[in-house]
């Protein structure tokens, strides 16, 4: 009993957290280039619902995965035009990209409701996934969930031990120096977007070929939000964003198990968990972590005219 | 008047878009549009209830356009709404003997003050330097839904209505009086005396000048001895007790008991509406007035054209996309 629900709430936290680990890490990229998206709501549900209806259209899940992370960057370069060549407000335009994002997906989803897919396959690892208990806690799950840690680790690499990476942490600190020292800073924050975009739709699409395997509007509920949260608590560190996306899967499948067992608590009530967990590690950590955050986060770089 | 030339044409250039995105979804762009405008303004009937839509939607965009005075981004009206809505029920409920009198006073104070607790949460964390209060604000839109789901399935369900999730009705004495045979409300003159107020306490007085000072340069103003941190808090509050009076007005004039999805998104529309007005209260009546056609018109599509309702979300997006998008 114990066994089992241990199994399935570690289970559970690792199948929920990956997602919300890709989306973490493409809300890292952008914010170490010096943009706050709170888009990546409307971002995710567009690669959730161009990554289902390839896969009904398709058969192949796979094929899905990449086009819900193709057009979750293509998506995200309208958010690039307005903060990035307009240089319009960041918070208003992610929450305009997150409103564009909601009707545009209602409307390309409309025909696939209902529509039933095999999804991503589960990938049984030989031998490791036949252990008792750890096997199926570690060594049962989608392609996506194997390589979520690997991708956070090689994303931690290009940020901190490349060029390209030293650039665009420059840009996020201080555009107006980092274009003195001749970089091209709206060169270098289309590419994070368009790499965060990505990320992003491969969140979605995992969240509806993997977890869901069906579409429905506003499928993603919040999650785009809590993985803006989320980065602030990992200190805008793709590493430490790996502990704290896997904290909330836990909180989404401790709710999950505990429905399940039919534990006499509404389930609204245990809804409430992700969102409130959020909210209190944000408390908690935000005053310390703000000292981490990148030197012009959220400011528009005004150019050298 | 070039400003109001150039945004019209902003608009036009909106409709323009969402046109052609519904011919590339097999849609006749001039019919919808044709269907939403008669619609709403062709008859008398559809142009009171346009009025009705736009009374949660100048309240809520009011909760956005005060806070954002100093640079405080509350994205919450949605949930201060639902807030508003809970303790405004939790009064209609409860006390079903007193007069209408003292009973309507009492929801409205109950719908103000649910409300703007909800936003002061938001309002401490900022101003304790703990968290920002857009991203603060968001997350607990969702946590407010899921309250009112809370009380409408589990404690507050009306034994009587069956399968149905939603509160007992309220007693006559908690309805806000209509306009003749009209759904038009009440809550309309709290709204328009809500942009008065703004207005004035925004231009005539020293609260709203010490705002201004805080909104241009808060070092300075904090060097003169203005309280920011109290302006935060205080703030928040009354614009979460704004919103709040839109859902104390949406459950006691319009849906006459608690019920799950009372609010089609008012709360995240009021924000759209106050960044078209940047805060300018003519600009809020009027950008309330087209985004009340719009919101109407979500539901057009989806009757008589077989989209789903939330396409509008394209429009409103398209229309917040223009307005960011021009310089200067």
């Amino acid at each position: 009993m114990i066994g089992s629900f241990l199994g399935g709430f570690l289970s559970g936290a690792i199948q929920s957290g990956a997602p919300l680990l890709y989306a973490t890490l493409g809300e890292v990229i952008e914010e170490r280039a010096g943009i706050v998206n709170l888009g990546l709501e409307g971002v995710m549900l567009i690669g959730a619902v161009v990554g289902f209806s390839t896969t009904v259209q398709t058969g192949n899940a796979v094929l899905g995965t990449l086009a819900g992370g193709l057009a979750g960057g293509l998506f995200n370069m309208v958010f690039g035009f307005l903060v990035i060549t307009r240089r319009a407000n960041q918070l208003a335009s992610g929450l305009a990209l997150m409103f564009c994002g909601v009707g545009l997906s209602a409307l390309l989803g409309a025909p696939y409701i209902g529509s039933r897919i095999e999804g991503l396959k589960e990938i049984r690892i030989p031998f490791l996934s036949d252990l008792p208990l750890v096997g199926t806690i570690l060594f049962q799950y989608d392609i996506l969930v194997y390589l979520v840690v690997p991708m956070a680790m090689v994303i931690g690499w290009l940020l901190f031990n490349t060029r390209w990476g030293l650039s665009l942490r420059a840009v996020g600190e201080n555009p107006t120096a980092a274009f003195a020292a001749g970089k091209n800073p709206y060169k270098l924050q289309y590419q994070a977007l368009f790499i965060a975009g990505t990320l992003g739709g491969i969140a979605g699409a995992h969240l509806s070929l993997a977890l869901a395997k069906t579409w429905a509007e506003w499928m993603t509920a919040g999650r785009g939000f809590v993985a803006v949260a989320l980065v602030i608590f990992s200190k805008w560190h793709p590493v430490r964003a790996i502990a704290g996306a896997f904290l909330f899967g836990g909180a989404i499948a401790l709710q999950l198990q505990m429905q399940a067992l039919g534990v006499p608590v509404s389930p609204f009530l245990l809804d409430m968990l992700p969102y409130l967990l959020s909210l209190g590690v944000l408390a908690a950590w935000g005053g310390a972590g703000r000292r981490a955050s990148p030197g012009s986060l959220g400011r528009v770089f005004q150019g050298t005219e | 008047m070039p400003g109001v030339a150039r945004f019209v044409g902003l608009l036009a250039l909106a409709f323009f878009v969402f046109a052609i995105v519904l011919v590339i979804f097999g849609k006749n762009p001039t019919k919808a549009y044709t269907d939403i405008f008669l619609s709403t303004l062709g008859n008398t009937y559809g142009f009171s209830e346009i009025l009705v839509k736009m009374i949660p939607l100048i309240l809520t965009a009011i909760a956005v356009a005060l806070p954002s005075r100093i640079w405080l981004i509350n994205v919450g009206g949605e949930g201060q709404l639902h807030i508003g809505a809970l303790f405004a029920t939790w009064g209609a409920l409860n006390f079903t003997n007193l007069p209408a009198w003292i009973l309507l006073p009492l929801i409205f104070m109950l719908g103000f003050l649910g409300g703007g607790l909800w936003a002061l949460i938001s309002g401490i964390l900022r101003a304790k330097g703990w968290a920002s209060e857009t991203i603060s604000t968001l997350l607990l839109n969702y946590v407010a839904i899921l309250l009112v789901n809370f009380f409408v399935f589990g404690p507050w369900k009306d034994p009587e209505s069956a399968n149905y999730p939603q509160t007992a009705e309220f007693v006559n004495a908690a309805t806000l009086p209509a306009f003749g045979n009209s759904r038009v409300h009440l809550g309309l003159v709290f709204a328009i005396t809500a942009l008065i107020v703004y207005y004035f306490v925004l231009s005539r007085t020293r609260w709203g000048l010490e705002m201004r000072a805080i909104g241009n340069n808060p070092e300075a103003a904090q060097r003169n001895g203005i309280p920011i941190a109290g302006y935060i808090i205080l703030l928040m509050f009354i614009g979460g007790g704004i919103a709040g009076l839109a859902g104390m007005s949406e459950v006691s004039a319009i849906q006459g008991r608690l019920r799950p999805g009372l609010s089609p998104g008012y709360g995240f529309t009021g924000f759209l509406i106050s960044w078209m007005a940047g805060g300018n209260p003519l600009g809020i009546l009027a950008s309330a007035f087209l985004l009340a056609i719009i919101t109407s018109g979500g539901d057009i599509l989806q009757m008589s054209h077989g989209l789903p309702g939330s396409v509008v979300n394209i429009l409103m997006a398209l229309i917040l996309f223009v307005v960011l998008a021009r310089r200067g």
